[in-house]
């Protein structure tokens, strides 16, 4: 059932288990905070959701909001605030792959819509949706920085620039086969040179 | 005479290969230590912060640069507006949020010429008395974040930055933050709040942040592609860079291309390159030709599109983009041409702003939403002439009346449309009420 991106919904949900900071990501926590002033611990909120996002399966549960609350010492609702804020947080759980398709000006102006409608195709998602096995999120955001390599997806960290229908239907294949893609410009540019 | 010349487009010669500030911009050298040394990168950074923390604010003000990140401001001017020994701690925040559709430039200095930008917060901090620096950069650019942490570690481990860097007795540490998709944080306010780690809603003004910025402190913020420049200006001499470019429009400028031309690219090129020069010859056209161009939009989303004719004489500098109506912005072009429809482009960027309104202002907050449903009947010739009056009526009222200008952002880009194609826009809605 379609709703909306993952990322701009206001409905936090509790996951049913507790959650608590891995040992590696305590280390790092102590690391992120030492970069601001004493007192100022509340500028690590943003480090800290990108941690407990990625210790939780790629997404913020209420359980997350609160220990991270408790961690920096600082309110829950500062916390929810800013995980409802940032796009990049999601509120719910979503697939092993999260696919942002930019549907901006530039990246339409050179074919997003085609790229959409391949990848809903071959991921059987509509747009929002998160396929049946689990593998991949669809999602179509705005613009993602990389404008003179459009159409683009972002895949989890990774883009994938100057696509057409072809290597973006091989991406997605290569995904579901376990194989590896190469990350960047489709068509074998280096970055945004002019060739 | 000059301008004349420029404009005939054949006295004009492509930006000389050693004038380029950034030697690989594309990522085809080494982008980390080994390959910034041979580029010059940290050659002499200890002799420069050996000049006066005045001085250096005094090169860069001859230099006539202006900011790169969208307002054009002198960068050298701000700089002087940072008070001097006050026993605060000062800050030098760096806006890596790059997020103005249309604009992908400091991605690449971040990912492949990183030192550029590592050298140039040293010695811009050092120039406003700031011992801490923060580089905000946008979550999505997770690869370019990797890169330029490995970058700022090279540079502690070479003693570059951090204690007593370059040996010049001036102590500098420099931290990376991570945005989280908001377009708005862009602001620099915003991005302060943000940095604070809160939701990133702009602050009213004054005060201004070189009195009051990060935690309460004077902090200086500045775009990448600025404070990246800065260590060659310093280098070579504000003279050489003011002899790029015209008067008050120095230096050379990376320019990204993009849309409906054969071959997209991001390039460093003089500042005041003709706007079809940088279309003809750095993306071989565009897509159906030259007669087949519609319009541009030259500086990122926000700027108001240019028609063809302007497009073919006006060249691609703050001053005389602002003259024809237009702005320089974040050098962004976005070519459109006759195959597509040039109201749904602004549409798009309706949506663009409805998404990313942070909802602190009214205007802003209603006026996007409001806006993006007439555009979206717009395009589908719902809306009478007097309908498309009322749109640009309601862009007035939401131009100037927000804390921020993302409505002002919001709103340009519908008045550019109306101003340059309201025949057409018109005809669109007779054409679908004799349809129906």
């Amino acid at each position: 059932m379609s709703s909306n991106h993952p990322g701009l919904s206001n409905n936090f949900s509790r996951s049913g288990e507790k959650f608590s900071w891995s040992k590696d990501n305590l280390r790092s926590i102590k690391n992120i905070i030492s970069k601001y002033p004493k007192g100022r611990e509340q500028s690590a909120v943003m480090p800290l959701l990108y941690l407990a996002q990625e210790q939780n399966n790629n997404w913020i549960s209420i359980e997350c909001i609160e220990t991270i609350a408790e961690t920096l010492n600082m309110p829950k609702i500062r916390v929810t605030e800013v995980a409802s804020f940032y796009s990049m947080y999601n509120t719910r759980p979503v697939g092993e792959n999260l696919v942002q398709i930019c549907r901006t000006s530039p990246c339409w102006l050179r074919g997003s819509n085609k790229i959409t409608k391949t990848i809903c195709k071959e991921t059987k998602c509509e747009i929002n949706d998160t396929s049946d096995d689990n593998k991949f999120t669809v999602v179509e955001v705005e613009c993602l920085g990389a404008c003179s390599n459009g159409p683009m997806i972002q895949i989890n960290n990774d883009f994938f620039e100057d696509l057409d229908e072809e290597s973006t239907k091989k991406i997605i294949d290569n995904i579901k086969e376990g194989k590896p893609n190469v990350i960047g410009s489709q068509k074998g540019r280096r970055s945004s040179e002019n060739a | 005479m000059l301008l004349v010349l420029k404009k005939a487009g054949e006295v004009q010669k492509m930006l000389n290969e050693k004038d380029k500030v950034f030697q690989n911009l594309h990522g085809f050298q080494e982008p980390f230590i080994e390959g910034a040394l041979k580029r010059g990168s940290w050659s002499n950074t200890k002799e420069i912060l050996s000049k006066d923390q005045n001085d250096i604010i005094e090169l860069v003000k001859s230099s006539q640069l202006r900011g790169r990140g969208g307002a054009g401001f002198s960068t050298g001017l701000k700089w002087s507006f940072m008070p001097k020994n006050t026993g605060k701690q000062h800050y030098l925040v760096v806006n890596a949020d790059e997020s103005e559709p249309g604009t992908c430039k400091d991605r690449e200095i971040i990912r492949n010429d990183p030192h550029t930008l590592v050298e140039g917060c040293l010695i811009a901090s050092y120039a406003i008395q700031a011992t801490k620096c923060y580089i905000y950069i946008r979550g999505e650019y997770h690869h370019e974040y990797v890169q330029l942490e490995k970058a700022i570690e090279e540079a502690y481990e070479r003693g570059f930055i951090g204690k007593n860097a370059c040996g010049s007795g001036f102590d500098f540490d420099l931290y990376v933050h991570r945005g989280a998709g908001a377009y708005i944080c862009g602001e620099e306010t915003a991005l302060l709040e943000s940095l604070e780690g809160k939701k990133g809603q702009p602050r009213l003004k004054p005060p201004f942040p070189a009195g009051v910025g990060l935690y309460g402190m004077p902090t200086t913020i500045n775009n990448v592609e600025s404070i990246a420049v800065v260590p060659t200006i310093l280098r070579r001499g504000p003279d050489w860079f003011k002899s790029i470019g015209v008067e008050n429009n120095t230096g050379t400028k990376i320019f990204c291309i993009s849309g409906n031309v054969n071959k997209p690219c991001t390039i460093e090129e003089e500042m005041g390159i003709p706007l079809k020069e940088l279309v003809e010859k750095h993306c071989d056209g565009v897509e159906g030709g030259w007669d087949n161009l519609k319009a541009i939009v030259p500086g990122g989303s926000s700027t108001p599109m240019l028609p063809k004719n302007i497009c073919e004489s006006v060249l691609m500098n703050f001053d005389d983009l602002k003259a024809n109506g237009s702005g320089l912005g974040t050098a962004g072009v976005i070519v459109v041409n006759k195959n597509n429809d040039i109201a749904e482009v602004i549409e798009r960027f309706a949506h663009f702003y409805k998404h990313e309104s942070c909802g602190q202002c009214t205007p802003c907050r209603e006026g996007t939403g409001w806006m993006h449903r007439m555009m979206q009947r717009l395009v589908r010739g719902e809306i009478s002439p007097e309908q498309i009056e009322l749109l640009e009526n309601v862009t007035k009222q939401v131009e100037g009346h927000t804390i921020c200008a993302l409505g002002d952002a919001a709103a340009w880009p519908i008045q550019g449309l109306i101003k340059n194609f309201k025949s057409e826009l018109i005809s669109k809605y007779n054409k679908k009420l004799k349809a129906s």
